[in-house]
């Protein structure tokens, strides 16, 4: 039963889950578009508090955001509601191209419960569809992944992550594309990461990318102590920024990186793609799936609990404290390979398992416990 | 056996603890990247995560992990100590 299997979807990218959503285009349709998910069971309502006043890259960003989590493969179809109708029609019509179905609605001139009602209608329809959609067989290289870890200690830097890093290997080179990010984490093993990257080009890009976000930092007067690492981080024995990125790159395998991808923007080929966005988790996971990733990897040592509306997450944990007080949130269980009990490929076969086992249709701890961190990435204040 | 320290390189000036040391300990941290053996007597309490000095480091010196420097001792550490935040501070923000 190892054999992957995934939904096709029109324009030939592939999803391992069938959602139908309902995408509010601003902070105020929220409403709507949760009153259409609870008439429609099946579907989802991604509540998010922007989307009004936005303007120049970070406007760009939220559009990015909206319509890649729209186009994701995962997603079967999708409601799109909105205040105005030329925003709505923006991301409607950005998700239309990939073939899938999709329609627009906009609020004005005529309520909330109006619009509800035509919404729900599109909303049914669709669900009805999706129930029809079969998985099929599909291949380790027409998938899109990504990785992050959260809630950091040493325990992954001995363990999870370096498990993690052959999984990636093994991936990156069936084919697969797979995203990591987390500019501010890399801090002190920025050099290993250049080191990393494909072409001269792509060293540069990174180092650009990774220059314009310090000065950003320093230009606001301040320093990220007491940010980075994080209280948990420094309960569960990282002391340093230093110590948690060199902690952190272990978990990148040791293939080039392909790519400097903007925060949102799909990797246009397969490989170890970096993407600039912010080391938060809901976060740097919500910019991953607009990007296209069907699934994500996160290694967490005092326990992060995220999840995704769209994308499974599978956790992964060597810290024996958490695997056990946390259990419910735990996919594989690394423990055993921070005491030296079991090898680095033993814990690499552990986590392709349950990766397997994920893509194939069994729900991860966060989708089963209802995680849904649906967490849009702001650049700077509304107009 | 199971591992209590494990290092990650052998010019580490620390290693991570794996499961929670009590003073007066005497165990062998081992070293990942070449399997040796590094003799280690714990002096305080260490819990599972945290780092330990695998030899004297004085006040002022940059500390390795990873090979790589990871920050600079605040205060003479001795072998066996609890290094982090109160002995160890970021060579890349600083206060």
């Amino acid at each position: 039963m190892n054999q992957l299997t995934g939904y096709r979807r029109p324009d030939g990218k592939v999803g391992v889950r069938n959602h139908v959503i309902v995408l509010p285009v601003d902070d105020i349709s929220n409403t709507a578009a949760e009153g259409v998910a609870k008439l429609i069971p099946g579907t989802l309502a991604l509540a998010h508090p922007y989307g009004r006043l936005q303007f120049g890259e970070d406007l760009e960003l939220f559009f990015r955001t909206l319509i890649g989590t729209g186009r994701n493969p995962n997603v079967a179809a999708a409601v799109v509601v909105g205040i105005e109708p030329k925003w709505v029609q923006r991301v409607t019509e950005g998700i239309a191209s990939t073939g899938k179905p999709v329609e627009g609605f906009s609020i004005e001139e005529q309520g909330d419960l109006r619009t509800i009602a035509q919404a729900a209608r599109a909303a049914k329809a669709f669900v009805q569809d999706a129930s029809e959609l079969e998985r099929e067989p599909i291949g380790l290289n027409e998938l899109v992944v990504s990785i992050k870890c959260g809630e950091s200690d040493p325990t992954l830097g001995v363990a999870g992550n370096p498990a993690l890093g052959r999984v990636v290997d093994r991936l990156v080179d069936a084919g697969a594309a797979v995203i990591f990010g987390e500019t501010s984490e890399l801090t002190g093993a920025e050099h290993l990461v250049a080191a990393r990257a494909a072409t001269p080009e792509v060293r540069e890009a990174f180092l650009e990318t990774y220059r314009s976000y310090v000065a950003f930092i320093e230009s606001q007067g301040v320093n990220l102590l007491g940010s980075q690492p994080t209280e948990g981080n420094i309960r569960g024995g990282l002391s340093t920024i230093e110590e948690k990125a060199l902690g952190n790159i272990q978990k990148l395998g040791t293939r080039p990186f392909q790519s400097v991808l903007k925060p949102a923007e799909a990797p246009k080929g397969p490989g170890l793609h970096f993407m600039d966005t912010s080391s938060a988790a809901a976060e740097m996971v919500t910019l991953a799936a607009a990007a296209g990733s069907v699934l994500h990897f996160f290694t967490t040592g005092q326990g992060n609990v995220v999840g995704h509306p769209i994308i499974p997450v599978i956790k992964i944990s060597p810290n024996p404290k958490t695997v056990r007080t946390m259990s419910e949130h735990i996919d594989v269980d690394l423990s055993r390979l921070l005491v030296g009990e079991m090898t680095l490929e033993e814990a690499a076969d552990a986590i392709w398992e349950v990766f397997v086992r994920t893509v194939r249709g069994r729900l991860t701890a966060a989708e089963a416990l209802g995680h849904r961190e649906f967490v849009l990435t702001k650049l700077y204040r509304s107009a | 056996m199971a591992y209590r320290v494990v290092v990650h390189k052998p010019q580490d000036d620390v290693g991570v603890a794996v499961s929670d040391l009590e003073p007066g300990e005497s165990l062998e941290a081992y070293v990942l990247e070449n399997g040796e053996r590094i003799r280690i007597k714990v002096l305080e309490p260490i819990p599972l995560g945290h780092k330990i000095a695998l030899r004297d480091i004085p006040e002022g010196r940059e500390v390795i992990e990873y090979g790589e420097k990871i920050g600079c001792a605040t205060a003479a550490i001795p072998a066996g100590a609890h290094v982090h935040v109160h002995n160890l501070r970021s060579l890349r923000w600083s206060a």
